[in-house]
């Protein structure tokens, strides 16, 4: 394949990624990096710095629609990020002391267990807990916009949340994806925050936790601009289309055939990865 | 009140809300912005070199000039088209950036100053991994 070939491909590829990404919720950078490696032959490190630059313009892009409806939570988004920063930074440290078979297998890993959280819809946390010392002095109590007018709501296990955020910073930084499953699973299980709080404060931070990482990507030389920009141009138009269909979507059957999909990429990641092969 | 930002300004209360508006729009703003340059530069990129044979199947790393924040800004004004791409995502990059400082300012006209440290936190880091040569 020559250069405008190649390109055209990989755009096409990114295209379809960030479209799934949006509709399903997913984020496309989950599927960037497996679409990179896997059938196109990229090393993983280029596969991982592309993927970050996605993963920021997906994020950024979508804050607009998302900040207009009222549901995020500045405060934790940002107290929050202390943790996802510094985690990030200590992933993209690491990832450039790992041996990248290493980083394939973590990858595929992490791919799995999003593939299952996607299919599984967590229930909304209980309403009218008593307020938590910690989230009372930080100020993280708020309220959020309901059909009955707004709901206030109390956040809860400050440290088991700020903890479990950086290691969805770590991972960020370490495979070059938003890591939506796990702030969902810090955010929603752990701090009982509402789901639609916590899925637009999320997409929020995880523009911040790339940029992170992104800068040492940067300067490592990880970010090649002849792959950043066709797949960066891909998802981006991807999710923008996504968006806009979304509401007549059939949303259920595409998160399914999309987590089975994940999980098909994320085991041959690990095969490879065991294999010695990425 | 149509526009949310100068409006909440003029009745002289800022709130969470008026603030994440303007945020949003100068995200997106952002971002289209850095999607013309890195579409330019893409173009152009084809343009020069869409025979050539990539190879990304072994891992060189980038050139220096193409690592480096000023390196970049340098190889765009020269109008090189790789050098434009990179800038594109630079920009990208600072657009989380930005809504971070901006972020401080919201929280210092709300006179929140624990959020305004805590921010300051999260800026001083990301300007660190941008500008220092950590982690390479």
């Amino acid at each position: 394949m020559n250069t405008l070939e190649f390109t055209l491909v990989v755009a096409l590829g990114s295209f379809v990624a960030g479209m799934l990404g949006s509709l399903t919720g997913l984020g496309g950078g989950v599927v960037i990096v497996p679409l990179l490696t896997l059938v196109f032959g990229v090393d993983i490190r280029y596969a991982i710095g592309a993927s970050l630059v996605s993963v920021i313009a997906t994020s950024s892009g979508a804050a607009a629609a998302y900040l207009r409806e009222g549901y995020s939570n500045m405060r934790v988004g940002m107290f929050l990020e202390i943790a996802t920063t510094v985690g990030a930074v200590c992933g993209a440290f690491l990832a450039g002391y790992l041996h990248t078979s290493v980083i394939a297998i973590v990858f595929g890993v992490v791919l799995l267990y999003s593939a299952y959280a996607s299919t599984h819809t967590l229930a909304d946390p209980a309403a009218g807990m008593a307020p938590d010392r910690i989230a009372t002095m930080l100020r993280l109590d708020s309220s959020y916009p309901t059909a009955d007018g707004l709901k206030s709501y109390h956040v809860r296990h400050v440290p088991l949340g700020f903890g479990l955020m950086y290691v969805a910073g770590v991972l960020s930084g370490l495979l070059g994806i938003g890591s939506g499953a796990v702030k969902v699973l810090a955010m929603d299980q752990a701090m009982k925050i509402p789901f639609k709080v916590s899925t637009t404060t999320s997409n929020f931070m995880i523009g911040v936790t790339a940029a992170a990482s992104a800068g040492i990507y940067l300067r490592r030389g990880y970010i090649d601009p002849g792959l950043a920009m066709p797949v960066m141009l891909g998802v981006l138009a991807g999710a923008l289309v996504g968006a806009k269909i979304l509401p007549g979507a059939k949303v259920r059957t595409l998160r399914i055939v999309f987590g089975v999909v994940i999980a098909a990429l994320a085991i041959e990641m690990i095969f490879q990865g065991v294999r010695g092969k990425l | 009140m149509s526009d949310a930002t100068g409006g909440a300004v003029m009745d002289g209360k800022v709130d969470d809300k008026s603030v994440e508006i303007f945020l949003g729009k100068l995200l997106r703003w952002g971002v289209l912005l850095a999607a013309l340059v890195v579409f330019g530069g893409g173009v152009w990129f084809l343009a020069e070199s869409y025979d050539v044979q990539q190879n990304y199947r072994t891992f060189r790393g980038e050139p220096a000039e193409l690592r480096a924040v000023p390196q970049i800004v340098r190889q765009a004004m020269a109008l090189r088209p790789l050098g434009l791409i990179q800038f594109g995502l630079l920009l990208l990059i600072a657009t989380p950036v930005a809504r971070v400082l901006f972020s401080v300012l919201g929280f210092g006209l709300e006179r929140d100053w624990m959020y305004v440290v805590l921010t300051l936190l999260v800026l001083a880091l990301l300007v660190y991994t941008l500008t220092s040569g950590a982690g390479t």
